[in-house]
């Protein structure tokens, strides 16, 4: 085995702090899609509202924590780098997983803009190559820093000969 | 029917192409008229296996004249919808190549047109079933190998000509394909593997036995349900069961659905692989031919290939020998049941070596084992599913009172089960090793799928790093190189954390390099 031991540095960059209220956003509405129909349910019902309002509860005070918790979590953990040559991200702390997508290899460049995203003027960059396993998101980017990337990023690959395959 | 160009017609004036591009004189061909009477033939087959049972299950209640007086008008109805449709098909599509591209009107109800430029293409196949081969013709697949990121993608950049003139299909391969043939000198075929009939012995080894054996058992039922008595097949068991004991029924019956399926899986085979031969033609095109009663013909250019890998399923490889795929842009490897990007079917691994060196250069090389850390990660895996199949074996002989027979069984599965999950921890640990060499990174892992991938490094268009909290804890990292090819990513699990990042950072240089950090020990 090596003498040195190697390791991967993480990206430098965090994202934006706007995006731990986005992702609470998320998380709100995602727990809102089951409880508000079981709680509006449990209140018409009242035979079934035993079942109906404590599942609702359950679920109501996990995504609350959730919304919390992870966000900040999240914020803290994951990171993106673009280099001339490469880009690069870190996602998740259970199961990490490092992204490197280098330049020349990139074919299309997307920036994504959801309407609760829109609220925090935020946006996404997908980086994607020809591989079907190489799309690298970049979730979570001030919405002008990600229309500048956007541009620096195209301007980059469009610099790069070949098909990329 | 033997004339070269039948179909051959005039640049077409009557439908006013004004807006089509000026073409260099070539002229508009339409498909093969005999492809009608394929159809008639086949519709006409398809008729008498789908109305002798019906007849029979109409004519055991009211009598054999009405059911035939049913039958037989809706039969000949039914083929001749088909074959009208078929004629208009027929008569309406139309294709042409010219230097830039090649294009195919078609469509009968909703009129479809399809130009793929010809620098894209990159495959052309040719497929004739046994009634085609009759009429001396076949169908002819060209397709520009893209992906793209849809699902529907890859049907929309593929062109079908169903069908033509089997010298018109051969004309068309040879011209599609031909671009770089004249920089090269040597402009003979080159023969890289030969197909041995012998090699059928490995075929009832195949995943396909018991599965054929398992569909056996379903058709069984599913006639059986046809005809009304959907229970049938369980009264004969039970009164076997009853004549002769439970243990010689179960044996008996579990080797001749073995027999059965490996019959199946033998004819099955040899028909898709009989008479294969691969070959390398001039201008850097791969051709794999074979098939006894549907011949098939597959083009596949050099310069979207980035790699092969030798697959080993358990059976097989318990017989020394393996198969050979092609990693290649725009072939799907990862399709169930998909063998258009096996090269080489099961064969002894000296033949399938030999073959893949041929493909892509010399492929013996040392493999780096894996920490034994992940030797422990397979054995907590087959510990868990020890316990798992333990509990479920137990459960049910305390819930019930189970007859002998079913509780033997269950006892039996659960142990040869958790037997096999142990066996096979070790043998994949075994498996796992990666290795470069000047072209290629290679990669093995798999215990009932064993896999080695050689793929091209400079086909690699990214990575992916992934370590989960476990992997942490034991030293180990598992590295994903992207490509274009094949199924998208091809995987060194489980390697050593530090080491494997050196190994990335020399298969891609410069890659990998700004994000690494190096400390002494």
């Amino acid at each position: 085995m090596t003498v040195s031991r190697t390791a991967l540095r993480p990206p430098s960059n965090r994202f934006d702090p706007r995006t731990v209220p986005w992702w609470r956003v998320q998380w709100l509405i995602t727990t809102a899609v089951p409880v508000v129909p079981l709680a509006v349910l449990g209140l018409l019902i009242p035979p079934a509202r035993l079942w109906l309002l404590v599942p609702a509860a359950a679920i109501l005070v996990l995504g609350l924590a959730a919304a919390l918790a992870l966000p900040v979590w999240w914020h803290r953990v994951h990171r993106w780098e673009v280099t001339d040559t490469a880009v690069y991200t870190l996602t998740g702390y259970f199961w990490r997983t490092w992204r490197i997508a280098p330049m020349s290899r990139i074919q299309t460049v997307d920036t994504t803009q959801g309407p609760v995203q829109r609220s925090f003027r935020l946006s996404t960059v997908v980086v994607t190559t020809a591989s079907s396993a190489g799309a690298v998101k970049l979730e979570g980017l001030d919405q002008e820093e990600a229309a500048a990337l956007a541009e620096r990023l195209t301007e980059l690959t469009d610099a790069t000969p070949g098909d990329a395959t | 029917m033997t004339e070269l160009q039948p179909n051959s017609i005039g640049p077409d004036a009557d439908t006013g192409e004004a807006a089509a591009p000026v073409d260099t004189g070539e002229l508009w061909r339409r498909l093969h008229r005999d492809g009608l009477k394929v159809t008639a033939l086949y519709m006409a087959g398809v008729m008498i296996g789908a109305g002798v049972p019906a007849a029979i299950a109409i004519g055991s209640g009211p009598g054999l004249l009405i059911a035939l007086a049913f039958v037989v008008p809706g039969a000949a109805l039914v083929i001749g919808a088909v074959v009208g449709y078929e004629a208009i098909r027929l008569r309406v599509t139309r294709y042409h190549v010219t230097d830039l591209r090649m294009e195919m009107h078609t469509g009968v109800l909703f009129k479809t047109r399809r130009s793929l430029m010809r620098e894209r293409i990159r495959s052309v196949d040719l497929t004739a079933n046994p009634l085609e081969r009759v009429f001396g013709l076949a169908k002819v697949k060209v397709g520009t190998g893209e992906t793209g990121s849809g699902s529907g993608s890859t049907s929309e950049q593929t062109l079908t000509l169903d069908s033509v003139d089997r010298d018109e299909a051969e004309r068309l391969r040879t011209e599609l394909l031909r671009r770089a043939a004249v920089d090269t000198g040597d402009d003979r075929e080159q023969r890289l593997a030969t197909w041995e009939p012998g090699w059928l012995k490995y075929a009832p080894l195949s995943f396909l036995t018991p599965m054929l054996a398992g569909a056996a058992v379903g058709g069984t039922f599913q006639v059986a349900d046809w005809f009304g008595k959907g229970g049938l097949p369980v009264e004969i068991v039970g009164n076997l069961v009853e004549d002769h004991g439970p243990w010689t029924v179960l044996g008996l019956g579990l080797v001749g659905l073995l027999v059965l399926g490996a019959v199946a899986s033998l004819a099955l085979q040899g028909e898709a692989w009989w008479g294969h031969r691969l070959d390398r033609e001039p201008g850097g095109t791969l051709r794999v031919r074979r098939g006894l009663l549907v011949s098939r013909s597959l083009s596949l250019e050099e310069e979207r290939i980035r790699g092969i890998e030798i697959v080993e399923p358990l059976g097989v490889r318990s017989a020394g020998a393996g198969r050979l795929d092609v990693v290649a842009i725009g072939l799907k490897t990862d399709e169930q049941g998909s063998d258009l990007s096996t090269l080489v079917p099961a064969a002894p691994l000296p033949a399938v070596a030999s073959a893949a060196e041929a493909v892509i250069g010399p492929v013996d090389c040392d493999l780096t084992v894996h920490p034994r850390t992940a030797r422990t990660r397979r054995l907590r895996w087959a510990v868990i599913a020890v316990v798992i199949l333990a509990i479920a074996a137990t459960v049910p002989h305390l819930l019930w009172q189970l007859p002998a027979l079913l509780s033997a069984a269950i006892v039996l599965a659960a142990v040869l089960s958790s037997a096999f999950s142990l066996w096979t921890a070790f043998d994949s640990y075994r498996s796992l090793g990666h290795a470069l060499t000047a072209r290629h990174l290679i990669s093995r892992r798999g215990s009932t799928r064993r896999a080695t991938v050689h793929l091209d490094r400079s086909g690699i268009i990214g990575w992916r790093i992934t370590q989960s909290v476990f992997q942490q804890r034991m030293g180990l990292m598992t590295l994903d190189a992207t490509t274009a090819a094949g199924k998208g990513h091809y995987a060194v699990i489980d390697a050593d954390e530090h080491e494997i990042l050196d190994f990335a950072d020399e298969a891609v240089p410069d890659l990998l390099r700004p994000f690494l950090v190096r400390s002494p020990e």
